[in-house]
């Protein structure tokens, strides 16, 4: 998928975690703001690269602001905000690109 | 040097401090030392009284000096004006070198970070540090070691003259002209001032600072005229809306009401739930939810409280209003309730060493059936942690944690498996504050684990088939981590920049600078 616009999803409430993504340079430039850095950063950074992956996102500027969200949340986020960056409301493809 | 909760303290701390690792709660039991002393400048000619002008005045009386250890106590909590303003003074004075040991230090003296930073302040002794100042600490600003230590462990540092105090200063609610202070009928009362007792028996020099002088006498006397040298009277000792609080609405969150019950419900179980029982909680909303929940239950059994300690909030004070306990022992006051209580003729003052001391002939945790608390990390060895973040970063305090945890005959930690994503349950805590040894269950939202050292506790409850969901520890931490994933050790810098205290004086773990966190992968 192409980052079109920039687009935000989440909200910076506790276990949860704001995403924004802004068009790339051809590569993936991953920041990372979190109240687990130290105990989860690593972990966070592996489900955001991997949820890209699966959305077929190479080229993209994507900020996190992580107040303690689970993996499954992170991911949710991501996905939010890549598909309402490239415009597509509807049609979503549950169970391809959007894995449980 | 590996301690008896597997922590390696390192050879360079037990040589820089002289301290022994920790070797088990009853190492020193039996032990004889001679106590130390203060020197005492007596008064005879005062011409009636012992105020004077300003803390600047009284610091030029006590001969402040570079390098002096000055005494604070912390019942105004967030609430206190009285470390910030003396420390201010000392910093024009151009003092260095201060090794400041206070009963805690809290967000309230986030000024003295500055003061950490050009060398006015070396050394922090306290019960622990929030805000800012841990996060200097934590960040190795500090130029000697922080120690933490219970409140116990205070009294016992002083005691055995491990610290001495050269000049403590106590913020005094109201105070006479000859220094008889008192924790309650001025403007910003704090109830009692238990943890100052010890200053006021040990340090050299004490000054008492209030904002509302009474005429002599300020009886009876918290810490009495015999014990201070001069009074100072300021504007405002400190915030009275932070230093109790109203009565805080008992909580409505679901998770901790069942917490809360699930601790009832063992509580009730236990063979020391009978006649003349006695029981402390901390002031967590799951705690004090079940000192409710707890009263309702005596109330419809017709069992009554012998005694109760605190650390007190007003459902506590409630028991004496209803008549359901016989005495309260009280060291610090939560609320406007708990301070209105200490009038009550069965509403005991006691000292910080007659609490918690390890120190003394016996201190009155040792008497306790219950204890209800709270933690930020406990390990599948039931290792307590409440003062350093899972993050790393030093966050919390020991305050009477490891006092009451070793005194109880059933110690109890509720905690919500996770808190936000950190798992509360894990399998090793950051830092160890309380030895898995004085902690006999440990009450989530997702379960109970009894301590299997209380095979006693565990048969007890097969027996009575107690309907709770009873879990081992590992369990608990493997749920913990299948809901937020396994976290990835903390990684620290080489320097340690505080230690752990036991309560009885050795080492229970080192706290080391923290490090910038780097992803294992670009």
């Amino acid at each position: 998928m192409e980052i079109v616009k920039p687009a935000i999803a989440g909200t910076l409430e506790s276990s949860d975690c704001q995403v924004t993504v802004e068009p790339g340079d051809g590569e993936i430039d991953f920041t990372l703001k979190s109240s687990v850095i130290n105990q989860y950063g690593n972990q966070i950074r592996k489900v955001v690269f991997e949820t890209l992956e699966s959305l077929g996102v190479g080229s993209v500027k994507i900020s996190i602001v992580d107040k303690g969200a689970l993996d499954c949340t992170i991911k949710a986020r991501v996905e939010g905000a890549v598909f309402r960056s490239a415009g597509q409301m509807e049609h979503l493809p549950w169970g391809g690109a959007i894995r449980p | 040097m590996i301690n008896a909760v597997g922590r390696d303290i390192p050879e360079e701390i037990l040589e820089m401090t002289g301290k022994e690792v920790f070797h088990g709660n009853n190492y020193f039991d039996g032990y004889v030392f001679q106590k130390a002393s203060p020197s005492t400048k007596c008064v005879i000619n005062s011409n009636g009284s012992k105020v004077i002008e300003s803390i600047h005045e009284a610091l030029v009386k006590c001969e402040i000096r570079d390098g002096m250890t000055l005494g604070f106590h912390h019942h105004f909590r967030d609430g206190d004006y009285i470390v910030n303003m003396v420390m201010k003074e000392v910093h024009e004075m151009g003092i260095k070198d201060i090794t400041i040991c206070a009963s805690s230090l809290g967000k309230a003296h986030d000024p003295l970070v500055k003061y950490i930073e050009d060398g006015t302040i070396t050394n922090i002794q306290s019960s622990g540090v929030r805000g800012k100042i841990g996060e200097a600490i934590s960040n190795g600003k500090l130029k000697g070691l922080a120690i933490m230590r219970s409140h116990g462990g205070r009294v016992r540092a002083i005691e055995t003259g491990e610290v001495h105090l050269d000049i403590s200063f106590i913020g005094a609610p109201t105070c006479d002209d000859y220094g008889n202070c008192r924790g309650i009928g001025g403007k910003s009362n704090c109830g009692v001032l238990s943890y100052s007792m010890v200053d006021g028996d040990y340090a050299d020099k004490v000054v008492a600072i209030t904002d509302c002088l009474v005429p002599f006498p300020n009886f009876p006397a918290h810490i009495s005229m015999t014990k201070v040298d001069y009074v100072v009277v300021v504007d405002e000792i400190g915030d009275p809306e932070k230093i109790a609080t109203g009565a805080a609405k008992p909580t409505k969150d679901m998770r901790k009401l069942m917490m809360a019950d699930y601790c009832t419900q063992f509580v009730v179980n236990t063979p020391y739930f009978k006649n003349g029982f006695s029981y402390q909680t901390g002031v967590g909303g799951a705690s004090i939810a079940s000192t409710i929940s707890l009263a309702k239950i005596m109330k419809e059994r017709g069992i009554r409280m012998r005694f109760g300690i605190g650390g007190l909030t007003k459902p506590m004070c409630d028991l004496l209003i209803n008549d359901q306990v016989d005495a309260l022992l009280d060291t610090q006051d939560f609320d406007l309730a708990a301070v209105e209580s200490v009038k009550d003729l069965r509403h005991f003052r006691i000292s910080a060493g007659q609490y918690a001391s390890p120190f003394n002939k016996g201190a009155v945790v040792n008497k306790l059936d219950f204890v209800i608390l709270a933690t930020l990390e406990v390990d599948v060895h039931f290792n307590c942690n409440v003062v350093v973040g899972s993050d790393g970063m030093i966050t919390g305090a020991q305050g009477g944690h490891p006092d009451t945890a070793a005194g109880a005959k059933c110690t109890i930690v509720i905690t919500p498996l996770l808190q936000g994503r950190t798992p509360a349950v894990c399998s090793e805590v950051t830092t160890v504050t309380t030895p898995g040894e004085s902690v006999d269950v440990v009450i989530t939202d997702y379960g109970i684990a009894i301590n299997p050292r209380r095979q006693d506790l565990i048969a007890c409850m097969k027996e009575k088939e107690v309907a709770l969901p009873f879990k081992t520890i590992e369990e608990l931490r493997d749920m913990a981590y299948s809901i937020a994933g396994k976290p990835q050790k903390v990684e620290f810098g080489e320097r340690i920049v505080g230690i752990i205290e036991s309560r009885d004086g050795t080492i229970m773990d080192v706290v080391r600078q923290i490090k910038p966190f780097e992803f294992s992968e670009k």
